[in-house]
This record gives C-alpha cells, structure tokens and sequence, in this order.
C-alpha cells in the first residue's frame, strides 16, 4: 500500500472500489480486424433518443457509409451501412438487453466487398466553423462511445450555447477486462489528438484534460508524446480506482468542481467526452466517415483468444466468438460491456451496437454467483459508494416497499456503478434493488401522468356537459324572453293598430 | 471448446449489475475478526489455564447449539448456511472474553442462552439484533449471578506447577465449586473501587501489598480474554490494517475514557485513577477493538461513528468512576447501541452534488467569469 493511498484511506476520502482490473494481455495484444460477416443487423435504436427511421427499402443495394436510417427528432441519431450489401429484412431480432428483448433493425446480406461510399474528406478541418463540425459529426451518427451513446452533436452545440472552458476527454476506462479505449489511445493516438482540436473549436472550450487510470502507462505516454505539441490539451494521470470513469468524479479529480446534484456537468463550465467519441469524431470530420465500425474488447476467462477487435456494427456476438476460435470451457455469464455496469446477455444471437466496448466470457470463478445472505450492516457499501449513499438503508428501505423514504435517502442519485454490491460481503444485489426501485418509480409516475390526464379530460367532459346545459338553459331563457318580448311587442303593435284603426274609424 | 451458439439460460441470479465480486463474504469477515482474537484468547489459556479453555469451549459450543435450535423453531430454510457463517462462534467467542475465566458450564450456557436466543434472534437473526449480543449476555449475568460474574482468579500460568491439569481444569468447569480464597483474587478497578468506598486514599489503594498491577503484558487477575492490553491491540491493529474496521471507532472509545480519566485525575489524583490505568484495565481494549466496532450495532458513518464511540468510552468512565459496579462498559455499549438508530438518523454522509441536509448544490455563477 502506497501512502497516498493510505492516507486517503485514513481522511476517508476513499471512494470506489479497487478491483483487479484483468486488462493484460487483452490490452497487449496486437488489434485484428474481424472479417466482415455474411449479414449485419444494425438496431435503429442504438443511441439516447429517439430510434433513427429507416430511408431503405428492402433489395435495395446500399455502400458502406450509406444512410440507411435518418435521425427523428432534436435527440437522435442517423445509422448507415456497415458494410456494402442488400437490405433483405427490415424488422425485429434480438436487441442487447438483459431479458432478450426485441428491436427494430435492418439487415444487410453483405456482398464482401466492403466497399465505400464516396466519402468528403476535408484539406483542412481546423479551418471549419464550429457549427459545420457539429454538423459532420451529427450527420456521421457519433454518438458518445464510452457506453452513454448520447448524441455526440447535441453535446458538442450544448458546448457552444453555455459557456464551457474545459473539454474533459475520458481515457479512464476504468472498468475492468476492458481495453478498447487503451488499444485505441496507443494505436490512433494522433487522430484522437485531432478529435480533441476539432473538438475543441466545435465546443468553444480553451483546454482539454485528458483523464488517463494510472494502470495504462503506454496510453499515457503515447497520448503525451502526440499533444506535446498543443498547449492547451493536457494529459492528466488519474489514479486507477473504479469508477474514475464517471463523469461527476472525473470532474472532481481534473478540475476540482462538483457538479450540483440537479445539473449537468455544462453548469459548471465542463463537457466530458470519451477518447473513442474523439477518434470518431475525426473520422467523421477530416474524412467525412460515418460511425459504422468500432473497436472493442474480447476478454474473460472463457474466452479462447482475449484481445481486441474492429468489428463492424451489426455483427453478431456468436460470430466474434466464433472467429475468434469459440469459447474455453462454458462461460457462466456472458456480458456486453465491463463487468460493473455491463449488461447480461441471454444468448449470443445479439448485434454489435455503436456502444459496445467489449464483450466478456466470464467463467464461473469470475461471475461470482452465490446466494446473498442477510446484510450485516458492516457499511462497507457506504465506504464504497462514490455518490455518499448509503446503500444498505436504502436497500432495506425498498425490500419494505417504502420507495419514497428510498428517494429521501439519495435513491435518485445513485449512478448504478455496482460499488456496493461489489464489496458487499453478503452478496446482496444492491443495484438490482436500485434497479428495480427506479423502474417502480417511474413507472408509478407514468401511471400517475395517466391518472391526471384522465382526471383532467373528466373534468373538462363534466365543464363542458355543465357548460352545454347551462348554454342550453339560458338560450332557452334567452328564446323565451324574446318570445315574451316579441309577443309584448305584437300585442303592443297590435293594440296600437286597433287604436288607430278606431282612431281612423273614429275620425273616419 | 464448446459449441458456439451456446444458449445461456440466465438461471434463477440476479441480473443487474456487478458481474463480478470482490470477493468478501460474511463468513471470510467472522473468520478474520476471530484470528485477531487468538492472541489474547490463547493468552488467556496459558494465565488461567484449563478452566479458562473450557469455559471458552463451552460458551461457543452453547450459542452454537441456541442458534441451531432458534432457527429450527423459527423453520429457517438457512440452519446451515446460517451456523457456518460463524457470527455465532463469534459472539460466543466474545462473550467468554469478558467472562471470569473460571466460570462454570452453566454461565456458558445461560450466557449463550441470552446472548443468541434473547439478543439476537429474537430481533431476527444476524444483522437485525439491535444490541450487542454478547453485551447483553453480559450484562444480564452480571446482573442475575453478581458472585459468580466477579470471581477472579490469580493468574496461575499453565506452566505454574500449582496450577490445575487438564482434569482439574474440567472438573472446576463442571462442578461449580466455591473458589478458594487462596487463588480469588480482586481486579484493579475492583480493587480500587472498594478502597476507595472504606475511604482509603487512591495513593494507598495502588501502593497496597494485595494492589493488582496494570500492564501492557496483562499477568493480573482479570476476565479470560480482557488482561492483556498488548495482545488485544496486535488484533486489533490487524484487523485495521486488513480494512475489517476503522480506525474511528477504536480511538474514538479509547479517546472518550482517556481525556476525562486524565483531566479528572489531574484535578484529584487521590480520588480518580489515571488515563493509563482506565485504558490498561478491565474491558476497554477488548471494548474499543471488538466490540464497539460491531457492525450490526454501531452508526453507519464515520461520524457517527466517531460520536458513538466517543460516548461509549466516556459513559465507561462515568460509570466506572461513579457508579456502583467497577467495571461500565458493557453498560456504556448498551446505552450507545440504543442510541445508534438515532445518531444514524442525524449522522448521514453528504450526497455528492448536494448540501449536508441534502439540498442540491448551487451553481457556481459568480466563480466563473
């Protein structure tokens, strides 16, 4: 134990948890492309938002790079082919979610050729607006690449409305078995270093700080050596502690500031992008490439050949797997993404999307499955946790059903990263009871939405049924006091008339 | 290698996240905290002898046995999984620490009874007890037996030719014989506190010829596990060291009776005992490192925490300067655990992102230009 460490240890200041981060040798070996699959199914709904809509029809012939899915609405994002080939279905398959789910894709029988549409490389990107980068990365379909997958332009433009002063780049990858963003800092150093440049134009920010774990000391050479040139991009090394990852503590460590609870990190003058977002952001603008490959990570114990892979997207996981020589020995958990905040997969019959950073064959070792055993209230969740809930009372909290003292205690501001759950001695799913908790949560809100759009459409039918009778009534009263006063007035008339006409016969 | 398209069925596991685990698990965490108690427990052994082996044997073996037996009445789907964790090995272990070390079978057993049955499933097992099971056991036999609970020994070392062999020393387990007046003998804080009440001068009543001794090493009369300060300290420095408690909770107790026993003993040094003599004697080491630093019954924080403990020790001092018995901490732990819920309430940590009442921060505008 270092003594920084533990003197953070001493001042409690120690948050997050320090797992084995299981990087090496996936992190080492040498990337290789996967050859491109007979099929790809790209799901239209593989970013924050709204599902992008399909411009293809089925038979039609489509290059790699070509639009096949625009964006709808302010918050979306555009999908293009992976790989030249024919759209032959346009419908649902397996999306990555943990039950097995279905989504809306298209699929593409590829022709192998892999070849490109007519791309828009640019001379000299620095020379463009910061609205014309904006533009080229949101028509190229960058999304956040770290796993957030939000709409890569709408931060960007987000960046130029509110007034931004650092770009924060996060190169942390601190979850673990995880190396794409490594793989990529040390191979694609100097695109990503124009990623930021572009970057920084686009978003008005002065500096850039690159967050780099400690763990990675090839990235953080590499990514110093290529910015040693620029000023006002910084590479900071950060120590490896999960989940430095984070935005809100990622900001705390490089720039001492801390995001208010119900802000976003703009408020206080930050935008966070990942170094994969950067290097697609390059590609989009120097060489006007849409996003339709990315590089990720193949590790765990049952994997037969760890490392990390360019994969297009829409290609199926058994199809990695199967390239990649199968697996060693069954795997008891497959997982899309790290083993904190990943998702379980049911099967392997799921397409690759923009946010997959890896795919991880755990064995039975690695997945940890065991049954949980009552909470001995030991706190080491409330050490762990890197918001400063208290895990345990919360939990205990919604297992009696009491969502809104959950919500008092901090629920809300939890960010599901696992900490406590991986420290939990008596291996209780907290995250799974936060999980759920939520979902209720929401769900109790939607139905509430419901229940006052209903109570209000009742009411208004009950104004307008009372206002309708009262209408009636007074034009009633109305029609009949006009008949009162027509009569009134005839009989006036006619009296007058009689009157005159005695007058008339009188004088006659 | 195994087919490709392998299907795998989720089975009957969570399915949020973490994926993986630490690796820490409640048995592995009841395992560690009693390696920190071996040095003092085989301590205890070699200065009692026998007897002390035996009532420390029996007390495990007794809250063993009453929570097997609580948790088939309760129809515990968990009897096995529930005894290997070894909370109760624990808390029987605990338990026979504080005792006189030539108690007989039956305040093990009694004591197991109170400790398992009454102070922690009748709350509903592990983890829901909210006082310290072994402290109520404690408590509660000091209170009901005061005789039996105060009969100290003199250290006889197992090496010591007048001690008793290994029938002998069961024998004085099971019979329940009337201790020789030869071989009872008083604690420090006993001692001083019926000097003090005949109106005896606290000088006299440690410069005495019968006055027991204070030390780091522990050869004094005293409970089976409670005699050496030294040997607690490695423990509990042990378990510091490997994360298995803080470091608050113990200073915070040792604190809490040091600062009014060395102000109080300043002022009147004829009528309190000093700071060194409260934290080498009696229960206070084996207190700050084992037993307020329970996880079940001591404040979520740090703070909290800090306060917990803090009070603890100087409830202790309160109780063993004024009070009727020598010895409070077991008292002190009791009051402070039905205090924990409140502090817990009052002690919460700060949110990231929002103020200590949990008010979201302020944007800060003016810190920008």
């Amino acid at each position: 134990m270092d003594i920084g460490k533990f003197l953070r240890k001493l001042s409690g200041k120690d948050w997050g948890v320090h797992p084995d981060d299981h990087k090496r040798p996936a992190a080492d070996a040498r990337v290789r492309a996967l050859p491109i699959p007979p099929r790809v199914h790209l799901m239209l709904s593989q970013h924050v938002g709204a599902p992008s809509r399909p411009v293809v029809l089925i038979g039609q012939k489509v290059l790699k790079g070509e639009l096949i899915a625009a964006a709808q609405g302010n918050i979306s994002a555009p999908l293009h082919a992976s790989t030249s080939g024919v759209v032959s279905a346009i419908g649902e398959i397996a999306a990555p979610h943990p039950s097995g789910l279905s989504g809306m894709a298209i699929t593409i029988d590829t022709d192998g050729e892999d070849k490109w549409i007519d791309c828009d490389p640019v001379a000299d990107p620095f020379a463009l607006s910061a609205e014309e980068i904006a533009r080229r990365v949101a028509d190229a379909g960058v999304v956040g690449l770290g796993g957030a997958t939000f709409p890569s332009s709408v931060k960007l433009n987000l960046g130029r409305r509110s007034s931004i002063d650092t770009l924060i780049i996060n190169g942390s990858e601190c979850e673990p078995y995880l190396s794409c963003d490594e793989r990529l800092m040390r191979d694609r150093t100097d695109d990503i270093v124009a990623g930021i440049r572009l970057m920084l134009i686009s978003t008005g920010a002065k500096q850039a700080r690159v967050g780099i774990e400690d763990n990675k000391p090839a990235a953080i050479a590499a990514m110093r050596a290529a910015t040693s040139g620029h000023a006002e991009i910084e590479v900071v090394s950060v120590p490896a502690r999960y989940p430095m990852g984070s935005d809100r503590q990622l900001i705390i460590e490089l720039t001492g500031r801390e995001v208010p609870a119900d802000a976003r990190a703009a408020d206080v003058g930050v935008i966070v992008h990942n170094v994969g977002t950067a290097y697609a952001i390059q590609q989009a603008v120097c060489l006007g490439r849409p996003l339709v490959s990315r590089l990720m990570t193949l590790n765990g114990a049952a994997a037969a050949a760890p490392g990390n892979y360019e994969v297009v997207l829409g290609t199926l996981i058994s199809e990695l797997v199967a390239f990649t020589g199968g697996t060693r020995g069954e795997p008891a958990k497959l997982v899309m993404g790290g083993p904190m905040m990943g998702m379980r997969l049911p099967h392997m019959q799921i397409p690759v999307v923009k946010g997959t950073s890896g795919v991880l064959l755990l064995d039975g070792y690695e997945a940890a499955d065991s049954e949980p055993d009552p909470c001995i209230r030991c706190g080491s969740c409330v050490k762990a946790c890197p918001m400063g809930l208290l895990p345990l009372e919360m939990a205990a909290r919604i297992r009696n059903d009491a969502l809104t003292d959950a919500v008092d205690l901090g629920l809300k501001d939890c960010i599901a990263c696992g900490c406590c759950a991986w420290v939990c001695p008596s291996r209780i799913p907290l995250v799974q009871y936060f999980v759920h908790a939520k979902g209720e949560l929401s769900s109790q809100d939607r139905a509430k939405l419901r229940n006052d759009a209903t109570r209000k459409l009742a009411q208004q039918r009950q104004e307008r049924l009372e206002r309708e009778a009262r209408e009636k009534l007074e034009a009633a009263a109305r029609r009949k006091a006009e008949r009162a006063a027509q009569a009134a007035a005839a009989a006036e008339a006619k009296a007058q008339t009689k009157t005159a006409s005695v007058t008339e016969g009188e004088s006659a | 290698m195994t087919q490709v398209d392998l299907q795998m069925p989720s089975g009957g596991q969570a399915v949020a996240s973490p994926h993986a685990h630490g690796g820490n698990s409640v048995r592995r965490t009841m395992l560690q905290v009693q390696v920190a108690l071996v040095p003092a427990t085989l301590f205890g052994f070699w200065l009692y002898g026998w007897p002390a082996f035996f009532l420390w044997a029996g007390t495990i073996l007794s809250c063993i046995a009453w929570e097997a037996l609580s948790l088939r009445l309760a129809g515990s789907a968990r009897v096995r999984p529930t005894l290997l964790d070894g909370s109760a090995v624990l808390t029987g272990w605990l338990l026979a620490m504080t005792l006189p070390p030539w108690a007989p079978w039956w305040v093990a057993l009694v004591g197991g009874f109170i400790a398992i049955v009454i102070g922690k499933q009748v709350f509903g097992g592990i983890g829901q007890n909210v006082f310290n099971p072994a402290m109520v056991a404690r408590v509660a036999l000091l209170v009901s037996f005061p005789v039996s609970l105060t009969q100290w020994v003199t250290p006889m070392p197992l090496s010591a030719v007048a001690g008793p062999d290994f029938v002998d020393g069961l024998r004085i387990f099971l019979s329940d014989l009337p201790m020789p007046d030869a071989i009872s003998s008083a604690s420090l804080l006993g001692h001083v506190k019926t000097e003090l009440s005949r109106g005896v001068d606290m000088a006299a009543a440690l410069g005495g010829a019968h006055a027991p001794a204070s030390s780091w090493l522990g050869v004094r009369p005293g409970s089976l596990g409670e005699s050496s300060a030294g040997l607690i300290l490695v423990g509990g420095l042990f378990m510091i060291g490997t994360g298995l408690i803080g470091w608050h909770l113990p200073l915070a107790m040792l604190a809490g009776l040091a600062i009014p026993a060395a102000i109080a003993s300043s002022v009147d040094p004829t009528r309190y005992l000093g700071a060194a003599q409260h934290l080498l004697s009696g229960a206070a080491m084996l207190g700050a490192f084992f037993i307020v630093t329970d996880y079940v019954t001591s404040p979520n924080t740090r703070s909290g925490q800090l306060l917990f403990a803090f009070c603890v020790g100087l409830l202790t001092w309160v109780i063993r300067t004024y009070g009727g018995y020598p010895e409070g901490m077991a008292f002190a732990v009791l009051l402070m655990n039905a205090m924990t819920p409140v502090i817990d309430r009052f002690f919460k940590p700060r949110i990231l992102g929002r103020d200590r009442r949990g008010k979201a921060l302020d944007l800060p505008d003016s810190e920008r230009g």
